[in-house]
């Protein structure tokens, strides 16, 4: 079964983080890919540029609407998702728990929805 | 004292205190002003003064005490100079160890008090959040960087330097003593030091970097034996001691050459360290002297049954049992508990392990258990004796994937090939 962890956490945490800092976060989020990498659990993962520049877009109402801004206004903003293969809910918390960012922030787990095989209608 | 392989470059010389006496250092400074973020500051300052001196003037004959002179003065500058937004009112206490007019210079090493012990208690207070507790202590009392600390969490450096220095100014500002606690309180308070340093050695024995991990364990593992030496009546803190030496003595004898866990019955005993052992039986058999088993003798006790394996070839499956009940008894944790099934199929067979391992039920709900890995291993061994393929196969699947550890898996993983081929 395919999970997506979604890492929230305090992005003003960051705002006074010193290259070293940064390099040293690169380390650690490095170290966890490489342990989901060698549990063959690794699907993808991405690093997310900060909630300001976010945009978003609904067309609830019929009318397309364009927010400049993240959807929801609260302390801790999406900063990164990690996609993985894993068998089971318990698997996934397994590997949520050892997340980096669990330690400054919060990470949502979520299943797929996503038909087997992929998404049927994709090009 | 007399120096004995002692450097003779400065520079060696001081790396060598550095990584010594650090914490004897720093819990001397810290004891008087409760400020451990100003007391490292300034022995910062000292060791690099040290660095400037020594190569010119010699090593001085106390270098220790040369250091706290340093320091202290430092902190006596600091504090006239205005911006003392360290030290309130205690001052005077700072110059304490100077009082006598001749100063620390003069003292052999041995006389300089040692005060890590107060400095760990502090590390553990019971105010302090306790997952601080042991990244604290690692800190200020074995002088480990942050980033090094930060790494074996899995955790970016900048969040742990926030919590330590949050962790440091509560300590000052809330007036968080720096006192050993009185007798009645001891027990409950000594159990969080010792916790703590146990969490120092067990943390993440799966990183990239395994020597530095190592490097940590042997640390955790002095650092219970100073706890040891200077509690040398609390029947844990030797207890503790012991339990660590054992297993710091099988440390080269945990991995096979493809980096597969090899757990403790299949080890090569030749790799164990024989001194680690013998010290580890002194410091239990002193705890035991006194009378009050506990959580930590019990364990370090159960190791040392394995350990006589070293002398006569066989484990006392029997005893561990009932030394496993009497952990139980104690300390009922889901983790004994599946441990002790283990046991129970070594000395009766596969057929009462698993009636000792739904005795785990009783501890853990259902939910709990889908998440506790040792129990779906375990499983899967004794299902594959009692010949149950498939669920062996099932156990040990399920038990892979709750593993995050790479040679714990790696291990998992020739278990359940080997159980399919027997098939």
């Amino acid at each position: 079964m395919r999970y997506t962890l979604f890492l929230y956490s305090d992005e003003t945490a960051f705002a006074d983080a010193t290259p070293e800092d940064m390099d040293q976060a690169l380390r650690v989020f490095g170290d966890y890919i490489n342990q989901l990498k060698e549990a063959g659990v690794f699907v993808d993962t991405d690093w997310l540029q900060p909630s300001a520049t976010a945009t978003t877009i609904t067309k609830v109402g019929g009318e397309r609407k364009i927010q400049d801004g993240p959807y929801a206004d609260t302390k801790e903003q999406l900063g990164g998702t990690f996609v993985i293969d894993v068998p089971d809910l318990d698997a996934a918390m397994a590997w949520a728990e050892k997340c980096p960012s669990v330690h400054y922030g919060h990470v949502e787990v979520r299943a797929s929805a996503m038909p087997k095989g992929g998404n049927p209608y994709a090009g | 004292m007399t120096p004995v392989n002692q450097p003779k470059d400065p520079r060696a010389k001081a790396a060598l205190i550095a990584r010594e006496s650090y914490g004897r250092l720093v819990a001397i400074l810290a004891s008087r002003t409760s400020d451990i973020a100003a007391a490292e500051d300034v022995l910062a300052d000292a060791f690099t003064k040290a660095m400037e001196k020594w190569p010119k003037e010699g090593i001085p004959q106390n270098p220790e005490g040369w250091l706290i002179t340093v320091a202290t003065n430092r902190m006596k500058d600091i504090a006239k100079s205005g911006h003392s937004r360290t030290y309130g009112g205690s001052l005077e206490d700072v110059y304490m160890p100077l009082s006598d007019g001749s100063g620390l210079n003069n003292l052999s090493p041995d006389e300089i008090p040692d005060e890590r012990l107060r400095l760990m208690f502090t590390c553990a207070h019971p105010a302090l959040t306790s997952s601080i507790h042991t990244p604290l202590m690692m800190q200020t009392v074995l002088g480990f960087e942050v980033a090094d600390i930060a790494s074996a969490y899995l955790m970016p450096s900048a969040t742990l330097a926030q919590r330590l220095v949050r962790a440091k100014r509560k300590i000052k500002d809330a007036g968080i003593p720096f006192t050993l606690p009185e007798q009645a309180d001891m027990t409950p308070r000594l159990t969080a030091v010792l916790e703590a340093v146990y969490g120092a050695y067990a943390l993440n024995w799966d990183q990239q970097d395994l020597d530095r991990t190592k490097d940590m364990a042997s640390e955790a593992t002095y650092l219970a034996s100073v706890i040891a030496d200077l509690l040398p009546e609390e029947p844990e803190a030797l207890g503790l001691a012991a339990l660590l030496a054992f297993s710091l003595a099988r440390r080269d004898a945990r991995q096979d050459q493809t980096n597969g866990f090899i757990p403790l019955e299949m080890q090569d005993t030749s790799k164990w360290d024989r001194m680690l052992i013998r010290r580890g039986n002194v410091l239990l058999e002193r705890a035991v002297n006194l009378g009050s088993p506990a959580r930590f003798q019990l364990e370090a006790l159960i190791q040392s049954l394995h350990m006589s394996r070293a002398n006569t070839g066989q484990t006392d499956w029997l005893q561990i049992v009932q030394v496993y009940d009497a952990l139980i008894q104690i300390a009922p944790t889901t983790g004994a508990a599946i441990a002790r099934a283990a046991a129970v199929a070594k000395a009766h067979g596969f057929e009462a392990g698993l009636r000792a391992l739904d005795t785990v039920h009783q501890l853990a709900s259902k939910a709990d258990l889908n998440h506790l890995q040792p129990y779906w291993a375990t499983k899967a061994h004794l299902m594959r004796q009692k010949g149950d393929t498939p669920e062996a196969r099932k156990g040990y699947e399920k038990a892979i994937s709750l593993t995050t550890d790479t040679s714990v898996r790696i291990w998992l993983e020739k278990e359940m090939e080997t159980a399919a081929a027997k098939d």
